[in-house]
């Protein structure tokens, strides 16, 4: 082990000036128990008056070593504990996941399981936003948006369920494919959704749009340059609000987007405004491209031709001695991955969530580590908050739709 | 972990990629290694190298950096490889670098001065697996406690603790 003589423990901001002087700035302890830093955010800051100059974030309150654990478990095991990291968009997790094991496997993923999964993800980043919308607009006083939004986010969850058996936490997706046919009403649930939500975006944005008190809190707050949002590592809805035309969806598709036709909103204004009426156009797109996703969806079979990989039908199981003898090995022993090292990355609704898998040839991963949006976008919260009002930064947190989650891992 | 492949062989194989002719310029000596599988392209760099030919890719294009972590090939030394994965906005290409570095010394150049991105990175790295980085502007563990003892993500670290 290498001794840490070289990293001294010391208080994370000291006040200026040292010595007891009248116009010392003040140390103001934020967190890890403020309602507004969505979970367990600690901030530091240096305040002079109410004017924020330095911001120090101290994170790891959630840190469950779910990189490590995911060393014991097999291939499979794995998936669960994915949707535990950003517990707001569990699919993408699951998706992304996949979709980097599924590279090391070389595995082919029938049509339909490919729709069907940009359907759930999408699906996921609506609902991901609606929760955004209602606490971010909680934050700043507009209470009444978090109880129209979450109306429709149970719908969507309640879908969640109708699929997977499970609100939050699907685990729906499997490497090869996906976990079960979808229930046979499922679409016609979907579509009523779709069909009712543009209404219902309208419904928020009348809520908030034209409200003066939301606009003066919004309008040239948190301000970031295109320069600095790609110095930082800022991706997502931030990054496109900072005037850079970046989604992974249409610039690096995975999972059969480029299938699809979307437009990627962009805005040049940089502020927490422009980061709000971008989600807000997002849903928009989503809702399209899950309309996309019904209309073309494909027939056919849900799992991947990998016998040795995909679990058999419960039938076949049943009825099939080849079958009986996959299914035993794979739920045993696993399936092992050939060596080798791969970086697959989807766009979240938080950004670019990039899944780093190594396997050393065995049934178990030898390394899988998570590039989590929000984690390179917490970076840039002193950029986007020194200068500014200590109220801004309530503002500023919930712009960057932050997940603690996906953070500590 | 992944099979090693000829170097030469793979850099001819890419020399249009924009990423191998700008370092086969500018610095043909820190290319230590390449492969390419997956449609992913890696390049083992030599340790001291690093800032400069990160750098470099900068400048070439490779815009932003995505990622940066390590594995841990305990035994095998040398045992740590730390891992950049850069993103080029303008070619929609990724590309993988990596460092080895063994146990008596397991320390690099910080990019931080290249990236401001790879604070939080190497602050991450420096706590789960041990890896100084020298120049860093703020070498402090991130997810542990300061007075934590060992580095969890070690291979030699054991799941469950030390008890």
């Amino acid at each position: 082990m290498p001794d840490a003589a070289n990293f001294t423990i010391d208080p994370l901001i000291e006040p200026r000036p040292e010595s007891a002087s009248g116009d010392r700035t003040m140390v103001l302890n934020m967190g890890p128990q403020h309602p507004s830093t969505h979970g367990v955010l600690r901030l530091v800051l240096e305040i002079d008056g109410e004017t924020v100059l330095r911001l120090v974030p101290d994170i790891g309150f959630l840190h469950t070593g779910i990189e490590k654990t995911c060393e014991a478990k097999f291939y499979q095991q794995v998936v669960p504990l994915t949707d535990r990291i950003d517990y707001l968009s569990p699919m993408s997790n699951n998706l992304c996941y996949c979709l980097a094991v599924e590279k090391l496997l070389e595995l082919e993923i029938p049509p339909r399981a490919q729709y069907l999964r940009v359907l759930l993800n999408e699906l996921t980043r609506i609902q991901s936003h609606l929760v955004w919308l209602g606490t971010h607009a909680m934050d700043i006083g507009a209470l009444t948006v978090f109880l129209y939004t979450f109306r429709e986010r149970e719908e969507i969850l309640k879908i969640f369920e109708h699929v997977s058996g499970q609100r939050m936490m699907g685990s729906y997706f499997r490497i090869g494919g996906l976990a079960l046919e979808p229930p046979l009403d499922l679409f016609d649930r979907v579509r009523k959704l779709l069909d009712m939500m543009p209404e219902r975006i309208d419904e928020y944005q009348n809520l908030l749009t034209g409200n003066p008190i939301w606009v003066n809190r919004l309008k040239g707050v948190g301000y970031l340059s295109a320069a600095d949002a790609v110095a930082f590592g800022v991706t997502g809805p931030p990054l496109r609000a900072s005037g850079v035309d970046w989604d992974l969806r249409r610039d690096m598709p995975y999972s059969g987007y480029e299938k699809f036709q979307f437009k990627v909103p962009v805005s040049q204004d940089g502020d927490v405004w422009a980061r709000y009426q971008l989600r807000m156009e997002e849903m928009r797109e989503s809702v399209k491209i899950c309309r996309q996703a019904l209309e073309g969806m494909p027939s056919g079979p849900i799992k991947a031709d990998a016998p040795k990989i995909v679990l058999p039908d419960r039938e076949k199981m049943k009825t099939e001695m080849e079958s009986l003898i996959h299914h035993f090995k794979i739920v045993t022993e696993g399936f092992a991955v050939p060596a080798g090292q791969v970086y697959q990355a989807i766009e979240s609704p938080r950004g670019e969530m990039g899944y780093f898998v190594v396997s050393d040839g065995t049934s178990k991963p030898y390394r899988v580590h998570m590039r989590n949006p929000t984690f390179a976008s917490l970076q840039a919260l002193e950029t986007m908050c020194a200068g500014r009002l200590l109220a801004d930064v309530v503002a500023v947190i919930g712009s960057i739709d932050i997940v603690l989650g996906e953070i500590d891992r | 972990m992944e099979s090693a492949q000829d170097k030469d062989s793979v850099l001819a194989a890419h020399a249009e990629n924009r990423a191998v002719a700008a370092l086969m310029a500018r610095h043909p000596q820190a290319i230590a290694g390449a492969g390419f599988a997956h449609r992913e392209l890696t390049l083992w760099i030599a340790r001291q190298a690093i800032r400069e030919v990160c750098r470099t890719l900068r400048s070439a294009g490779y815009n932003f950096l995505a990622d940066v972590t390590c594995v841990d090939r305990y035994p095998v030394e040398p045992r740590l490889q730390v891992t950049y994965h850069l993103l080029s906005h303008s070619l929609k290409e990724r590309l993988r670098l990596c460092v080895l570095l063994d146990t008596r010394d397991p320390a690099v150049d910080s990019i931080t001065p290249v990236w401001p991105a790879a604070n939080f990175y190497e602050r991450e790295v420096w706590d789960l697996f041990g890896v100084r980085f020298d120049g860093h502007p703020n070498p402090r563990r991130i997810m542990l406690p300061e007075e934590w003892e060992g580095h969890p993500l070690r291979k030699d670290y054991p799941v469950e603790g030390y008890r």
